[in-house]
């Protein structure tokens, strides 16, 4: 089998990739007539180059790492779970509900109540997908992409008929008590007496995502359960012969998986809007399968390349402000063009990289390692 | 950590400096797009009005999704945009918030009620004018049947709806009006292909007169009754001119004069609750040369009375949102 | 180490221009992946209108050396030459056209296609398929005629046993005009009597001109139709002789360069008391296809049950039964204690002393992706020294566990760390005997224990599953190889089409008696000779 370095499969080919898709889109925006260069610096500035870019790159990648952490969790167990939309939005149903139930004394009760009603909410729409693909054998991403259809007009009807404030005219929530407000970076660093400005929502669920991040990694390369995950994931089969019950491995995988997509509500529900809105998932969901692919499903990959699409995220809200003339579509266009090379061409790259490593590895296995063999 | 300080300075100090830098008015359009024919559009020809005559710059974005009206908001907020423009009754709730972390930025919003020192809140009396164009229709129309498509289904579409109606009975008590909204979600503000699905239906049903309120819908309520050789009747901007012949008129809402006039107030402008009505120029009937032949001396003389007595407040028009429910149906 | 040829009549015969030149030549063909040199220095010559033999163990580059003659790869070095011309071959398409065909260990054929439209494919010659079709049909009729090809021509593949699927083969090369055929271990899924046919075959082709190269592991096919071989050890053409000057033991010194005992010694056994009861084992698959009938038998400790058979005749799924991996109905009793086969758990299986040493280990016993050291617990990894407590494994345990089952099975290279894949298949093979063995079952079940597993490790192999055995354990063994079941076996059982066609002892039987068997043929019951199933189809 070929094999390259570790480090050229998760830090080289990723790069190569990267500037592929900036060249094309480049190419773009040159189209478009505007310039590829203040383009580029515009999306740099506006995402990393003052405490408030980062406020918002740091938000948006925070939800990126809940929905590739849950995408990644699944792929171990070659599980192609495309349901985070619908998981995350439903997650977000869960935190609404619990902090309108009560008038929260104080964010240290609401966080863990929110999380654990994200987590849950998350868990159950993974839940029914999961069972048909264990017990009917429903192909899971069928089952996982419907589910994201049912889990939008579920929350239309929720927030149209039932949750909306009477006489409200917004299909929303009206904002949770302020004790269900999560500290955000500018409340948290002032506690340490570091300045950061207010208004980016960058908030403690940030905090909570690093955390999940290390929780995925006990799970998946030290756990029994991740071993029993992992064994599964790389062949069905070998774990039916070791005693690993297919069926529970699909639930469990799954099960952690919705949570996982669930738990971007505390950071965008409970610790940004402060209320359910149409659409909070803003897509989230889908951009965790190309975080997950890019970050080789493993946490440390995932929280890079979650930063990587929180930078695009916010570099592109930027790019509307600064350039006009670049339109929403055309950002849209460019986010695609990423993730259309850093995932579903990640392999035209890899192969001709493959290619040259292991002619080189080969020159050095003749020269030194004549004898062998 | 003292490299994190350095960072983190750094960065307030750009934001600071952006913050005096600019002094430039913003416009946040709503869902549906800066061109949508109507509401968004009519906002913008405000914008564009204001710019000829002082030769200024404003600043504008169109959203992409409900989540991201905060970071707009804020985002024109650091930047130091005065006036900040928000298009559309949906910002409410998020200006809500964001307004009392910018006391020195002033804030319109269109459509609703904000109660925030800095917040100017503009709505109008839909009712007046669609009453005028209920008349309008109810004379029109041969078979006394009309129709109204929605878009999203509000009370603010509702009080639309409800002034169109008291409009045609008064004219002719015997009418019917068929209602139909297109949608509960701000989707239903663009989807013209929905809109002409349910215009064609009313048409089938004998409506030879159809009114929308519907935003970016409705050009597709319009081109239906165009297609079918009945009348529409447009709404938000003058959209008589989009088919000759077959928009009988249009409700004119003057959300140009609102973003005009704030621009033109400049950061200075006084807050509070400006409502627009027939008496202050703020929503009216069209007629053009586009509609001239559609609309007899009878009709015009009719209408233009009606017009009088409730700038005068001998005719009230019942608002559906004073007490969320409507006399006639 | 340079290739030892008794005799090279090709080299001189070349230059002097009396003889024919070789069919095939090879001149010094090297061939490396990555640090693995997998050919190096190859030279060969196959005379035209004979049958070549070339052995060799597993991995010593036999496929390789094939693969780079039929265009899938392409050698860093050397040069090839068909009747005495030098080709250039990049692609199958450039193999094909130089005349060579090749029949694969799998084969390539379209399942829901006939043989006719097989046989056609990718060489219709235009747009219209009608005329190819007439040209085959006409084709297939000499063939049948000449060579002893017989096969209906408008059967569909999937209906056709597996002998008759590996003709369609043959056809499909000589279709293509190949002269030089050559033939990856074919026999692996032939019955006895499937393979004695396709060594006629292969004769009457040589008699026609045409020229045979023949892959192979099993010395005795070697030696019953080659006229020459050549034996492949680490990557090199260590020797090639006149088949009729050499003997088995020769060959397999040379393959494994050391003597070889080919015979398994083994006291005789003494068994002990039934600890394996099967009744009535019936289990009918997805399809609805019945693929265990009744099946019905005892095992004893200290005894070694051989179940022979042709593949795909209800083996595989009678292991899988018993280890707990798949449903069926009927009744298991594991020692005293009743095993439910209608709820299979592999876990409990095992908890109940059972252990498995599966056909498939790249499927099955292992996991390809895993480290050796995750794979040595594998199966075993909920017992209480693997678990360090909130859920974790003491991946430590894990490691110590490994080192000492690769330094006692002398797995190589002894490094736990490599994923399982990176060992050979009989090393790979060890690291699943190690770790299922040292378990000391009371019940092991075996499935193709020595499939491609080189012949040091098989006699390896066989010596631990004596051991185990006189220690005590119950052994049921699975192979389609007949060697190994008439020379492990305490009992012999044959399977047939999912039914248990007899009981033999292997000192009462022979090879002969036991293919029958395999056929469906039991030369004893009053039928005997209304063949049915595989050989039924022939003709």
């Amino acid at each position: 089998m070929r094999r390259i370095p570790v480090w050229a499969d998760v830090v080289l080919i990723p790069l190569i990739n990267l500037l592929l898709a900036v060249f094309v889109s480049g190419l773009v925006v040159l189209y478009i007539g505007e310039s590829p260069v203040k383009a580029m610096r515009v999306l740099l500035q506006g995402s990393i180059g003052s405490a408030y870019a980062w406020g918002y790159t740091l938000y948006y990648a925070t939800n990126f790492i809940f929905t590739g952490l849950a995408v990644a969790v699944a792929f171990h167990a070659r599980l192609f779970n495309i349901g985070g939309e619908g998981q995350a939005g439903l997650g977000g149903l869960g935190v609404a509900l619990v902090m309108m139930a009560w008038d929260w004394p104080h964010w240290a009760l609401a966080l863990p109540a929110g999380i654990i009603a994200s987590a849950l909410f998350g868990a159950a729409w993974a839940a029914i997908p999961a069972w048909l693909q264990a017990k009917r054998g429903s192909h899971i991403v069928i089952t996982t992409i419907m589910f994201n259809f049912i889990a939008s007009a579920l929350l239309v009807y929720l927030l149209v008929n039932h949750l909306k404030l009477p006489g409200s005219m917004s299909p929303e929530t009206p904002p949770f008590p302020p004790g269900a407000h999560l500290p955000t970076a500018h409340e948290i660093l002032a506690w340490v007496g570091v300045k950061f400005p207010k208004s980016p929502p960058v908030n403690i669920a940030l905090l909570l995502a690093l955390l999940a991040a290390f929780a995925v990694w006990v799970l998946i390369w030290r756990s029994r359960l991740g071993y029993e995950i992992r064994a599964f994931g790389h062949s069905e089969e070998a774990a039916r012969y070791g005693g690993i019950a297919p069926v529970r491995i699909i639930m469990l995988t799954m099960l952690i998986s919705g949570a996982l997509a669930g738990m971007m509500a505390v950071n965008a529900v409970q610790g940004e809007a402060e209320r359910l809105v149409l659409d909070s998932v803003q897509g989230a969901g889908f951009v965790g399968i190309a975080v997950a692919l890019m970050g080789r499903s493993h946490p440390v990959g995932v929280i890079l390349a979650a930063i990587l699409f929180g930078m695009l995220y916010q570099g592109g809200v930027e790019l509307e402000f600064e350039m006009p003339a670049i339109s929403r579509e055309m950002i849209v266009v460019i986010q695609a063009l990423v993730i259309l090379f850093t995932g579903a061409l990640d392999n035209m790259v890899r192969l001709p990289v493959s290619r040259l490593f292991h002619r080189r590895g080969r020159g050095g296995g003749r020269a030194g390692a004549g004898g062998n063999g | 950590m003292s490299f994190m300080q350095t960072l983190l300075g750094a960065g307030a100090a750009v934001a600071v400096s952006a913050a005096s830098a600019l002094a430039e008015p913003a416009i946040i359009y709503d869902l549906g797009g800066k061109f949508d024919k109507s509401f968004n559009e009519a906002a913008y020809r405000g914008a564009e009005r204001w710019k000829k005559e002082t030769g200024e710059n404003y600043r504008e974005v169109e959203l992409q999704n409900d989540a991201q009206r905060e970071q707009a908001l804020r985002r024109f907020a650091e930047a130091g945009a005065n006036p900040i423009v928000t298009v559309g009754f949906a910002f409410a709730s998020t200006l809500e918030k964001v307004a009392p972390d910018y006391p020195d930025t002033k804030f319109v919003i269109v459509d609703m009620v904000v109660n925030q020192p800095n917040v100017r809140s503009v709505v109008f009396k839909e009712h007046e004018g669609s009453y005028l164009v209920g008349m309008l229709g109810a004379m029109k129309s041969k078979t006394g049947k009309l129709g109204f498509v929605g878009g999203m289904d509000i009370p603010l579409i509702r009080r639309f709806a409800c002034g169109y109606v008291q409009g045609v009975k008064a004219v002719n008590p015997d009418a019917v009006v068929f209602q139909n909204m297109t949608g509960t979600t701000p989707a239903a503000w663009n989807d013209p292909v929905k809109g002409a699905e349910l215009a064609k239906a009313q048409i089938a049903q004998g409506a030879d007169v159809i009114y929308h309120a519907a935003g970016g819908t409705g050009r597709g309520v319009l081109q239906a009754a165009a297609d079918a050789g009945v009348y529409g009747i447009g709404v938000d901007s003058n959209q008589n001119y989009m088919f000759p012949g077959h928009v009988l008129t249009s409700m004119l809402k003057r959300v140009d004069n609102a973003v005009h006039d704030a621009f033109r107030d400049g950061p200075g402008m006084s807050t509070g609750l400006v409502v627009l009505g027939l008496k202050e120029g703020g929503v009216d009937y069209a007629y053009d040369e586009y509609n001239k032949d559609l609309i007899t001396p009878e009709m015009k003389a009719k209408v233009d009375e009606a017009r009088q007595k409730i700038i005068d407040g001998e005719i009230v028009v019942h608002d559906y949102m004073s007490d969320n429910s409507c006399p006639v149906k | 180490m340079s290739a030892e040829v008794t005799r090279a009549p090709g080299i001189e015969s070349g230059e002097a221009r009396a003889a024919p030149p070789p069919a095939l030549r090879l001149v010094g063909i090297s061939k490396s992946f990555g640090p693995v040199q997998a050919n190096r220095d190859i030279h060969l010559e196959v005379e035209k209108g004979t049958i070549h033999g070339i052995v060799g163990e597993n991995g010593a580059g036999k496929s390789t050396l094939m693969s780079i003659i039929y265009g899938y790869y392409q050698a860093d070095a050397g040069e090839i030459e068909v009747h005495g011309r030098k080709v250039e071959i990049r692609s199958p398409q450039d193999a094909i056209a130089a005349g060579i065909g090749m029949v694969f260990q799998h084969f390539k054929l379209v399942e829901n296609f006939t043989v006719l439209e097989n046989i056609v494919l990718g060489v219709e010659g235009g747009a219209l398929l009608g005329p190819a079709l007439r040209r085959a049909r006409r084709m297939l009729v000499e063939l049948a005629r000449d060579y002893e090809l017989a096969v209906d021509p408008d059967a569909v593949i999937e209906t056709l046993s597996v002998g008759l699927q590996q003709r369609v083969e043959i056809l499909k090369a000589l279709y293509r005009h190949a002269d030089i055929l050559i033939l990856d271990e074919p026999t692996g899924v032939l019955t006895p009597a499937e393979a004695d046919h396709l060594f006629r075959i292969l004769r009457s082709l040589r008699d026609e001109g045409k020229t045979i190269i023949l892959i192979t592991h099993k010395l005795r096919e070697i030696m019953e139709v080659t006229d020459r071989v050549s034996v492949m050890r680490q990557g090199e053409i260590v020797a090639t002789r006149e088949t009729a000057a050499t003997s088995p033991e020769e060959l397999a010194e040379l393959m494994v360069g050391r003597k070889v005992l080919l015979r398994v010694e083994k006291p005789p056994a003494r068994p002990g008391d039934r600890v394996l009861e099967v009744r009535d084992l019936c289990l009918r698959d997805e399809k609805g296809v019945e693929r265990l009938k009744n099946i019905s038998f005892d095992l004893r400790e200290g005894e070694i049950l051989a179940i022979a058979g042709v593949a795909g005749n209800g083996q595989s799924e009678l292991l899988e039964v018993l280890s707990g991996i798949r449903a069926a109905r009927g009744e298991v009793r594991l020692g005293s204690e009743p095993l439910d086969v209608a709820r299979p758990d592999a876990r409990l299986a095992r908890e109940m002393g059972l252990a498995h040493i599966p056909e498939d280990r790249q499927r099955r016993g292992l996991v390809m992706e895993f480290h050796g050291w995750e794979n040595t617990p594998f199966g075993y990894h909920h017992e209480p020294r693997f678990d360090r407590g909130w859920g974790l494994m003491d991946q430590k345990e894990m490691k110590r566990d490994a080192a000492g089952k690769f330094e006692r099975f002398d797995i190589r290279p002894a490094n736990p760390d490599l994923e399982a894949r990176s060992f050979s298949g009989g090393n790979q093979q060890k690291i699943v005997v190690a770790r299922e063995i040292e378990h000391n079952p009371d019940v092991l079940i075996v499935g193709q224990p020595t499939r491609g597993v080189d012949i040091g490790a098989i006699e390896f192999i066989h010596r631990q599953l004596i051991e185990l055995r006189d220690a005590g354990c119950a052994i049921l063994l699975v192979s389609v190889e007949l060697d190994e079941v008439l020379s492990l076996g305490d009992r012999i059982l044959v399977m047939f089409d999912g039914r248990i066609m007899g009981e033999r002892r292997p000192e009462e039987t022979d090879e002969r008696e036991l293919g029958l068997l395999m056929a469906g043929v039991d030369p004893g019951a009053p039928e005997a000779g209304t063949a049915t199933g595989a050989e039924g189809r022939e003709g």
